[in-house]
């Protein structure tokens, strides 16, 4: 249990996170950052695509399997980590410095 | 014989309409029965007649009306909550969610997708992933593939006794085929049972020739006319020159006349540019270099004799082993001889004497092979004893750039036709050495060893691409060279030119300040003489003449040895003048020869010094 928030919590704090959401199967977000309108939409929509990308991966190939989901926009990168039961979504707005 | 069938149509019945009319019907044919050709056949039975027994159906196609679809996304407001949870109420939700979290699974699954999500993020802050990054950057064409050369075939003397491959010829066309002149070329090795024949190979058979050439005396050098892709030119190892058409056959179509040939087997044969295409000339060891033109070979058109005394006389001619020719420059054209030195001549002047026009020395032994730069004219490429040079065509005194003394004999090279800087050298321990000079110049860029025996002769294809090289046991293998070797670098050109350009200019330099310190030499001696004559001083004797210059050798050692505090160059200048002064006064002496050649070591040494010395 004090693992569970040990690690959001560290999520949370790295640097350009906006937000991290935990929902269930059922859209039920379990841990928010966010307000709830914007997270159920989150949790809705995302739902969504990540069956959408599971289903594209089995389809080329049934032995393999989404782990991970990745959208970048102009504004923040969206990361989902799907799982049987629960997703993990996260929002960072990535640095755009250029490293070299 | 050709078979003709002429069609004709009158002019006004084309484009004419059908004309279409009716007839009446025509009973042409009405077979009536004959019972007495029912003879032939039996009744059958049983007769298997199938049947089908279903319902019978016929098949429509309908277009249904359109039906539109539309689609919307919903939007929640609320997750999916369980029956038994009011989702307004803060206490269920609250509580649920509680439960939830102390479930295991849910711990286990947040631990290991929380860990997934971290690399994410710390990768997003690290660097900028989606980023294009050395898009300002070439990419770099040259593979990193090492230089290599992979034979394709080998194509082996089908004879017993074998001969060696001693000339190739690439037919002008696609080079698809290769002409090879066997013969064998050591002094009085020719056996009984030793076949003159010399043969045709189509490169995709390596088992039996496409054709053979039955010469009257076995081939030494043999080449295709690159106008004509049918005709070929050969010299024979008695002096005479024969050529062949492929379309007639094995026999040669003519043959010179023995007593207008050459006296000594003919070593080189070339095509010259002509209008008719049918002018050759051909090169021997006994001094001569004579021009045919095919369509009469009872005698050839004109002579020239490598007397470099140009008095034209035949015993003292040096023997010609290569000849050089360049399409681009027709008057010109440059002989190789069996004493080291490059000949020079100019086909159009009027007399004999003006027909040599210089001489190239350096080399200590037979020049196998002579070619001028296909992008440089102006240098040209020697190959004799165990170097090869390149010359460039001002400097008559020495080569530009030379490669080091190999271990073994160079027997024949040539320049790449696609990258001015290449050239190929075959060794008489069967290697094949391909020299890249703007790369490297100590060593060959690659050296690939074809086969154990001596190799005689090579020729590049037109493409640059492939090369055959013959051996002295008859084995012609072709070879495919990396990609890298036979495409022109970029700025390559450019580069060449820079470095041939260089390398002229040093020699030209060197040249220069040989010639200045010749002059030198001579007013001093002029000098000396006089003091001579007022001394009344006769010839020397060979003894006195040698104590005396050792003692003036030792005293100018001496003096150096002193003055060698002094600074290196003012030494180094003072040994060149008392070196090249021991030349002049006493000219007959062995020693003094030496010494000259210690001066040119001395100049020569490193090209940037030359200067300040």
């Amino acid at each position: 249990m004090a693992e569970v928030e040990e690690t959001l919590k560290r999520i949370q704090t790295h640097k350009g996170v906006i937000g991290t959401i935990v929902v269930n199967a059922e859209g039920i977000p379990i841990r928010t950052t966010l307000d709830n309108s914007a997270t159920v939409q989150y949790a809705g929509l995302l739902h969504q695509l990540t069956m959408k990308a599971r289903s594209t991966v089995r389809d080329i190939d049934p032995q393999n399997d989404l782990t991970f989901l990745r959208i970048r926009s102009k504004k923040h990168e969206i990361m989902a980590a799907p799982d049987k039961e629960y997703m993990l979504i996260v929002i960072q707005n990535p640095s755009e410095q250029p490293q070299d | 014989m050709e078979i003709v069938y002429v069609y004709t149509k009158k002019r006004n019945e084309f484009g004419r309409q059908c004309n279409f009319s009716d007839r009446s019907a025509e009973l042409h044919v009405d077979i009536l029965p004959d019972p007495s050709l029912a003879v032939n056949f039996i009744e059958r039975d049983p007769c298997d007649v199938p049947i089908q027994c279903t319902q019978e159906m016929s098949e429509h196609e309908v277009n249904t009306e359109r039906f539109e679809s539309d689609t919307r996304g919903i939007n929640h407001v609320e997750g999916g909550w369980p029956k038994d949870v009011n989702p307004h109420e803060m206490e269920q939700t609250i509580r649920f969610r509680k439960k939830v979290e102390k479930d295991e699974n849910y711990i286990s699954t947040v631990m290991q997708l929380g860990n997934n999500m971290e690399h994410c993020i710390k990768q997003n802050n690290a660097i900028d992933i989606y980023r294009e990054y050395f898009e300002e950057e070439e990419v770099v064409e040259e593979s990193e593939v090492q230089p290599s050369a992979k034979t394709i075939n080998v194509f082996r003397d089908p004879n017993e006794v074998k001969r060696t491959a001693s000339s190739l010829s690439w037919h002008p066309d696609g080079s698809r085929k290769l002409a090879v002149a066997y013969s064998s070329l050591e002094f009085q090795k020719v056996s009984k049972d030793m076949s003159l024949n010399s043969y045709i190979w189509d490169i995709e058979n390596p088992n039996k020739p496409e054709m053979t050439l039955k010469p009257v005396s076995p081939l030494v050098c043999l080449e295709y006319n690159p106008k004509d892709c049918h005709i070929l030119v050969g010299g024979s190892y008695n002096g005479q020159i024969a050529y062949w058409d492929t379309r007639k056959g094995s026999q040669p179509v003519e043959m010179s006349t023995i007593e207008h040939s050459h006296r000594d087997p003919v070593y080189r044969v070339i095509w010259l540019q002509s209008k008719t295409g049918t002018d050759t000339f051909s090169a021997s060891t006994d001094g001569q270099v004579l021009w045919w033109d095919i369509r009469k070979m009872s005698e050839p058109t004109e002579r020239l004799i490598l007397d470099p005394n140009k008095k034209g006389n035949l015993d003292n001619a040096l023997g010609a082993i290569s000849l050089e020719f360049e399409t681009t420059m027709p008057t010109k054209f440059m002989v190789g001889t069996e004493q080291g030195l490059v000949v020079s001549c100019n086909r159009k002047a009027k007399t004999p004497a003006e027909k040599i026009v210089c001489m190239y020395s350096g080399h200590h032994g037979p020049i196998y092979a002579l070619q001028r730069n296909p992008f440089f004219p102006k240098n040209f490429l020697t190959v004799a004893d165990w170097t090869a040079r390149i010359w460039s065509e001002d400097i008559k005194e020495s080569s530009i750039m030379w490669t080091k003394y190999h271990t073994a004999y160079l027997s024949d090279g040539s320049w790449s036709p696609v990258r001015p800087s290449v050239f190929f050298t075959i060794k008489m321990d069967g290697t094949l050495d391909v020299w890249d000079f703007l790369f490297k110049q100590n060593d060959p860029t690659l050296s690939v060893k074809v086969c154990d025996e001596a190799l005689n002769s090579l020729r590049v294809q037109d493409n640059g691409h492939f090369l055959a090289c013959g051996s002295q046991l008859g084995t012609v293998t072709l070879l495919e060279i990396s990609s890298g070797l036979c495409t022109l670098q970029k700025n390559e050109k450019a580069l060449a030119t820079a470095m041939f350009e260089r390398e002229t200019k040093r020699e030209k330099i060197l040249e220069a300040r040989h010639r200045e310190m010749r002059l030198k030499e001579r007013s001093r001696s002029e000098q000396s003489k006089e003091e001579d004559t007022k001394e009344g001083d006769g010839e020397e004797s060979p003894e006195e003449l040698i104590t005396r210059i050792e003692k003036d050798f030792y005293e100018i050692v001496e003096a150096e040895l002193k003055k060698r505090d002094k600074g290196e160059e003012k030494k180094v200048r003072l040994i060149l003048n008392s070196f090249t002064g021991l030349r002049v006064v006493r000219g007959s002496l062995r020693v003094v020869k030496g010494s000259s050649k210690i001066v040119k070591g001395f100049t020569n040494k490193g090209g940037g010094p030359d200067s300040t010395l």
